[in-house]
């Protein structure tokens, strides 16, 4: 049952393919096995896994865009589409642009109404073969993934002896495995080889990319960031998606945190009863002078407000790294959003504000992780890094992370007993540097360090107050200091056309898909420069950026314009010419949907 | 939580203590509580368990939450450091402060409201992870703050000032530590300085979590006729299920032992827990005769005082997690981080 298909020209490591199928059944294996593939034969590829929230049965899909000049942002144009999961094959087989083609397990005919003359259908007979050559239910099932997996080998050209080498590093010391999977493998290769013109008119082609790339997520990036840091204390309450971060975080520490004598721990890490509690104990480990941390997504950032308040207004470091999911409320758990930008940059009830992070991708994870820690306790505050799900949980291909023996932790304005010792009397909220930050002082130190850390009313000695002057002149130093972090988070990146008098704005996730759209608005003669901001409060380069411009689209992934709104509220521009472009229904940003959605918006 | 300084009054030779502190030593500032609050005499004990003890107070560290009962962390130990933190969350907060710095002596204090309301999850989890500290509720069945609502500790039948007679449950927060795992339980009675001291004494000295539930009246909105938590009510009521003495390792051990029931219970540090008197077949080291016994006095209508229960042998949070006899704030940064060269060495496995 093979279509008749427009031949389309070759296309040399620039396609996208998406895999449709059943969560539970072991496809996860066989999509990152293409996708590592891909990655090692030097090809720039990005792997997006867009599942459910459920353990078995349901769809899920995984895509993987090749794409020689590094633009693998999520792309809607599949070439080849694996059609896995009879539930959705109507709509994933519609999905495949024309000239495309679907693979699908030809053991059992296809739906006759499922045809397209304008794709090719490559037919392999997964269950046949894995039933002809596997003895137990359970291989048979999860072998039908490997055994596609092969086909595509050949259809792609990806190189045989790499995915071989790639079995071997995973199953390494688990033989039965390791032959099952060869063996499947080959004979998905060997069916497509002899039934199909392999490789399809969509290629590979390896390329010399040098050693400097990794293949690495967002959360495990994070976790080495803290690790790095030297975050000896870490709570945390389970959630999707930022669940992996600590258990990346408890693997690294297990592996370089053993005391090589004692054998003993470098860290502590509770599994707290609630986000509530987890918050609160990296307050508690801070006040103490511990480096700690938290991660969460958004739900957790809603019960850690009133704890964030507590630390931003007693001057309490504190890092929460908040991996960004759908809301409102319990919204979709397994799906991406931008949507607690304005929840976590004024998270908790009175006047706070703190200080955000926004990372495009796992290299700055583990950067703005470490930038986290030296920003909360250089300005005794708390630091959210806002990452999604999509940076968190998917793969991507970034340069090598690096890092500078000669880093030394800034522990902010910290008094030890010689320095107390100097002073007439410690008080705690007075005696502020330029930034406007106070030096404080840790339990245990001294008793000429004692101070009472409280969320009352307070003056500059932290003695409770009810005296309006006193209560204000602390609240309003707070605000100086916030303002004062502008200067010191991470600077925006800009890129610049000549001749463009209008921008893009964008944060965090976005930057791939922005950036693609910038190259094609530019084919169709749109110029337009570029800002992806990085941390918040906003800093000068931000406002003149603002100021340059004619007309700002502010691209980001989440229904009201939250960025949008908080560049109006905290810096002078006028909100009349900042436009937003809007992507919220929870799989990551294509360029495509920000060249519509500016296109569209300079048409009217 | 306002604060008024202690006048420094000259003072004629007061004892000193081990380390040659007297008790004026382990104050703080003024209370603001009203007048024949038992949260004072609650924090005059803790001032003399601190100076029998004599820990040094700058290595105290002394946590609350919201309420009447939290503001007492200001009226000991003034050169400690305190953190008043939110309602309900202090056993979060001390749990991360005690992860970060096992060489201080942690004392939470907490009310009925802070503890078995709003923050009666945290109070359960920090018993269970036996995070080490001495965890003071102050418990007088009533929100004083907010002028006199029932708390979760109020009994049945006891009344409002104005009559309304409380007709739910009361939770009991040494049943719900011994079926959550708490290892030291003890009550006391804030009118009964006496028996509170040793008490607070050993509960200090306890390698884990020590949960100590006292009975402080409220003089203002919970002590009228009707109110189970009234001084009157609690004298009448109350038995002292165990007498016990809490013996520090310098101390020659000269007390005879009554033959019965008389209990020897070794601390942590060499500090000895003897019971001079328990009831018949009441062993404070055994969960279901203590549960059984505490059951029986409160159908009995009786107060049981006293230290209820004690396991020595439990792990801490900090042998659970098996992390470094020193507190992680000294661990140098250089045992930290990993460096460059194992960052590259990571990473070759990702590339």
């Amino acid at each position: 049952m093979t279509g008749v298909a427009a031949a389309p020209g070759v296309r040399v490591n620039d396609f996208a393919l998406k895999l449709a199928n059943v969560n539970g059944t072991g496809s996860a294996s066989a999509n990152s096995l293409l996708m590592e593939a891909i990655f090692r034969m030097g090809v720039p590829v990005s792997g997006k896994n867009l599942f459910p929230s459920n353990i078995q049965g349901l769809p899920t899909w995984y895509e993987i865009r090749v794409n020689h000049t590094g633009y693998v942002a999520r792309t809607q144009e599949y070439d080849l589409m694996v059609a896995m999961n009879a539930q959705t094959y109507d709509r994933d087989i519609e999905e495949v642009r024309s000239g495309g083609y679907v693979l699908y397990d030809s053991t059992w005919p296809l739906d006759s109404g499922l045809e397209r003359d304008d794709v090719t259908f490559l037919g392999v007979p997964l269950a046949k073969l894995c039933n002809e050559h596997f003895s137990s239910a359970r291989e048979r099932i999860l072998m039908k993934n490997i055994v596609y997996a092969g086909s595509i080998v050949a259809l792609l050209g990806i190189d045989t002896a790499l995915i071989d080498r790639l079995l071997d590093e995973k199953f390494a010391g688990k033989e039965k495995l390791r032959n099952s999977n060869h063996l499947a493998l080959r004979l998905g290769r060997e069916y497509a080889a002899e039934h199909f013109d392999c490789p399809l008119s969509i290629r590979l082609a390896p390329i010399d990319a040098g050693n400097d790339r990794i293949l690495i997520d967002g959360n495990t990036a994070a976790a080495l960031g803290c690790l790095y840091a030297g975050a000896t204390v870490a709570a945390w309450y389970p959630i999707t998606p930022s669940t992996s971060l600590m258990d990346a975080f408890t693997s690294f520490c297990e592996r370089y945190r053993r005391d090589p004598e004692s054998g003993a721990n470098n860290y502590v890490i509770v599994q707290a009863e609630d986000e509530l509690a987890a918050i609160g104990i990296v307050v508690g480990a801070a006040w103490a002078g511990a480096r700690a941390f938290t991660s969460t997504s958004g739900p957790g950032i809603s019960l850690m407000n009133e704890i964030l308040g507590l630390a931003y207004y007693a001057e309490i470091p504190a890092v929460v790294i908040d991996v960004q999911r759908t809301g409102p409320s319990t919204g979709m758990p397994t799906r991406t959003q931008q949507s607690d930008i304005l929840e976590c940059a004024y998270a908790s009830h009175g006047d706070t504000k703190h200080i955000l992070l926004f990372p495009a991708n796992p290299h700055e994870c583990f950067e703005l992780a470490v930038r986290a820690f030296d920003l909360a306790e250089q300005f005794q505050t708390p630091v959210i890094m806002l990452s999604d799900l999509d940076i968190g949980m998917n793969d991507w291909v970034v340069p090598r992370l690096t890092w500078s023996d000669s880093y030394r932790p800034d522990r902010g304005r910290v008094l030890d007993a010689a320095a107390l010792e100097r002073l007439t009397a410690f008080r705690r909220y007075s005696g502020f540097d330029a930034n406007f930050v106070p030096a404080r002082t840790l339990p245990g130190v001294s008793p000429l360090g004692a101070y009472f850390a409280r969320g009352s009313g307070h003056t500059e000695s932290g003695v409770y107050t009810e005296i309006p002057d006193e209560y204000q002149k602390v609240l309003d130093r707070l605000a100086n200091k916030h303002a004062a972090t502008a200067n010191h988070v991470p600077e925006p990146v800009i890129e610049r056309r000549a001749a463009a008098h209008i921008a893009v704005v964008t944060v965090g996730g976005c930057d791939l898909a922005v950036r693609e759209a910038l190259e094609e608005l530019h084919e169709r003669g749109i110029d337009a420069d570029y800002m992806r901001i990085r941390g918040f409060p906003f800093g000068t380069t931000v406002e003149s950026f603002l100021d340059e411009h004619d007309t700002v689209f502010v691209v980001e992934q989440n229904r009201d314009g939250q960025l949008r709104s908080l560049l109006s509220l905290e810096t002078h521009v006028n909100k009349d010419k900042l436009r937003s472009v809007l992507f919220y229904g929870g799989f990551p940003l294509s360029a495509a949907t920000v060249v519509d959605g500016v296109a569209r918006q300079l048409r009217r | 939580m306002p604060s008024i300084s202690k006048p420094i009054v000259p003072t004629l030779d007061l004892p000193r203590n081990a380390i040659g502190l007297t008790v004026r030593d382990y104050e703080g500032s003024m209370s603001t509580l009203c007048a024949g609050c038992g949260h004072d005499s609650i924090t005059a004990a803790i001032v003399h368990a601190l100076w029998e003890l004599a820990v040094q107070p700058h290595m105290v560290a002394k946590l609350s939450g919201i309420g009447c009962s939290s503001k007492t962390t200001a009226y000991f130990a003034g050169s400690a450091h305190g953190f008043n933190s939110v309602h309900g969350r202090m056993p979060a907060i001390a749990t991360g402060a005690a992860a970060a710095n096992r060489d201080l002596l942690f004392i939470g204090i907490s009310g009925d409201g802070d503890s078995l309301s709003i923050g009666l999850g945290h109070l359960c989890h920090a018993m269970r992870r036996n995070v080490r500290m001495l965890y003071i509720i102050e418990n007088n069945g009533v929100y004083g703050l907010t002028k006199g609502q029932f708390s979760a500790s109020a009994d049945i039948g006891s009344k409002l000032k104005r009559g309304q007679p409380n007709r739910m449950a009361p939770i009991d927060p040494i049943m719900v530590g011994l079926s959550t795992g708490a290892t030291f339980l003890a009550r006391g009675f804030s009118g009964d300085k006496d028996q509170l001291v040793p008490i607070l004494e050993a509960a200090a000295m306890h390698r884990g979590f020590a949960l100590v539930d006292v009975i402080s009246p409220c003089v203002t909105f919970n002590d009228h006729e009707g109110s189970t938590k009234s001084y009157r009510y609690t004298r009448e009521h109350e038995v002292r299920a165990t007498e016990s003495d809490f013996i520090p390792p310098r101390s020659e051990i000269v007390a005879s032992l009554p033959a019965n029931g008389a209990t020897r219970v070794a601390m942590h540090d060499g500090n000895v827990l003897t019971f001079r008197s328990v009831p018949d077949g009441y062993d404070p080291s055994d969960r279901t005769s203590v549960s059984h016994y505490l059951e029986q006095r409160h159908d009995a209508g009786e107060i049981a005082t006293g230290i209820l229960y004690v396991d020595e042998s439990a792990p801490d949070m900090h042998e659970l997690s098996n992390s470094v006899s020193e507190a992680l704030v000294h661990v140098p940064f250089d045992r930290l981080c990993p460096g460059a060269d194992a960052l590259t060495a990571l990473q070759d496995s990702f590339a």
